[in-house]
């Protein structure tokens, strides 16, 4: 059997790793069946129920008041592993409130909830692979994987092209977050050169004058029929 | 000087865990647990998710797409989050007309707290008579195939279940694509 990898080392994490505990009883523990990507339907579009009616890209003005916290701006471009920008493709976003809290009933972290604040965006790439969010940054929170844990501050992305090859769910961090060394679920990217892909980066020209901080962060999706390791067919 | 032609090939972001917190965005609304909305002959597939100690998974998204309704029909996605006994219930067709040597399957992308990434498996009907054809199925161990098959509900015509099991004996096969 081939043992073709078109990810390349390093650059995703295991799915067992036991400093992040839910893993244990959570990583399936039988090799992966590799599968060629003919054999695949997953490569073929799908038409999914989202449009861009259903876009929402400011998570700050949802409520009858502005949401509390340190407004941002996060914004970049989803690309291929080519650098071609992936248009149409519908990007997902959600997060804790700017006190570390998420609008869930089972989070139990004792910090205020924001009656203004879900924390849940969406939108759809435009030709050019941009998308851009408004919202608040979010404060890192505790759990309970092991002794006085506390999870780096950070966005989830969802995000779905036209296909299910470039499915990804990812969080995007923020630069300078002290709390990287501690926390299991970021070091589990073995690559230091990866994980640095999730950190987005301050960028003043996204910044807005006496409005919000800027952040640019750019995600790197497998590309459709992008398999520089495969033999050609 | 002249710029190259060719990209420069980009490191791929790394995947994270979805988290437990993630229904307020994901997996708001059941309507995206029906496909084909306008067909006949509805099917029922019930999907549960456990653990390696036989626990439900009550936080995990399902996503399934499948092949058309009609021949020649476009395909179809939804979406659900599992409930507190580990299932999520989709409603909609048989898929139909599977290319030359496949049978008829649901595909399944599976996200979960715990899971760094998400899993890729795929659901077949033990009644289908193709599926002795299947070369994705040929390339599974034939001692791990069943896991791949659907069981029908013997207390409700038209619903099947699918068991995936992250972990254990019967351990579901996950496809690295």
């Amino acid at each position: 059997m081939s043992e073709a990898r078109r990810i390349p080392d390093g650059s995703q994490p295991p799915l067992l790793y036991p400093p992040y505990g839910s893993t244990r009883l959570r990583a399936p523990l039988q090799p992966l069946v590799i599968l060629p990507e003919r054999l695949s339907d997953l490569a073929a579009p799908v038409y999914g129920w989202w449009s861009p009616d259903d876009a929402d890209n400011d998570l700050t003005r949802r409520g009858a008041e502005e949401a509390q916290g340190q407004r941002i701006i996060v914004a970049g471009r989803l690309l291929d592993e080519d650098a071609r920008p992936i248009a149409g493709a519908l990007i997902e976003l959600w997060q804790a409130n700017a006190a570390g809290r998420y609008h869930h009933s089972k989070d139990n972290h004792p910090a205020p909830l924001d009656p203004n604040f879900t924390g849940a965006g969406r939108t759809i790439t435009d030709a050019d692979g941009r998308y851009e969010f408004t919202t608040i940054r979010p404060g890192a929170y505790p759990w309970r994987n092991h002794e006085n844990a506390w999870r780096p501050a950070h966005i989830h992305f969802s995000v779905f092209g036209r296909n299910f090859l470039n499915r990804l769910v990812t969080q995007m961090y923020f630069p300078g977050d002290p709390m990287f060394p501690y926390d299991p679920i970021f070091q589990s990217i073995p690559d230091a050169r990866a994980r640095e892909r999730l950190v987005s980066r301050y960028d003043l020209s996204l910044t807005r004058p006496e409005w919000a901080l800027g952040y640019a962060f750019d995600i790197v999706v497998r590309g459709h029929n992008a398999t520089p390791f495969e033999t050609p067919r | 000087m002249m710029e190259r032609a060719e990209p420069r090939a980009l490191l791929p972001s790394p995947s994270q865990t979805v988290g437990p917190f993630f229904d307020f965005c994901l997996t708001p609304d059941a309507k995206h647990g029906t496909l084909f909305p306008g067909s006949p002959s509805r099917v029922r597939i019930a999907i549960r998710v456990t653990d390696g100690a036989a626990q439900a998974v009550t936080d995990a998204v399902v996503e399934i797409w499948h092949a058309c309704d009609v021949p020649g029909g476009d395909s179809a996605f939804g979406r659900l989050g599992t409930g507190e006994d580990g299932t999520c219930e989709f409603d909609t067709v048989r898929p139909c007309d599977p290319p030359a040597g496949s049978a008829a399957h649901i595909n399944i992308c599976l996200f979960a707290r715990g899971l760094l990434r998400h899993l890729f498996t795929r659901l077949y009907f033990p009644d289908d008579p193709r599926i002795a054809e299947d070369r994705m199925l040929a390339r599974v161990p034939h001692d791990r195939r069943a896991t791949l098959l659907a069981q029908p509900d013997p207390t409700s015509a038209a619903r099947w279940v699918f068991e995936i099991r992250l972990q254990g004996p019967e351990e579901t096969v996950f496809f690295d694509v």
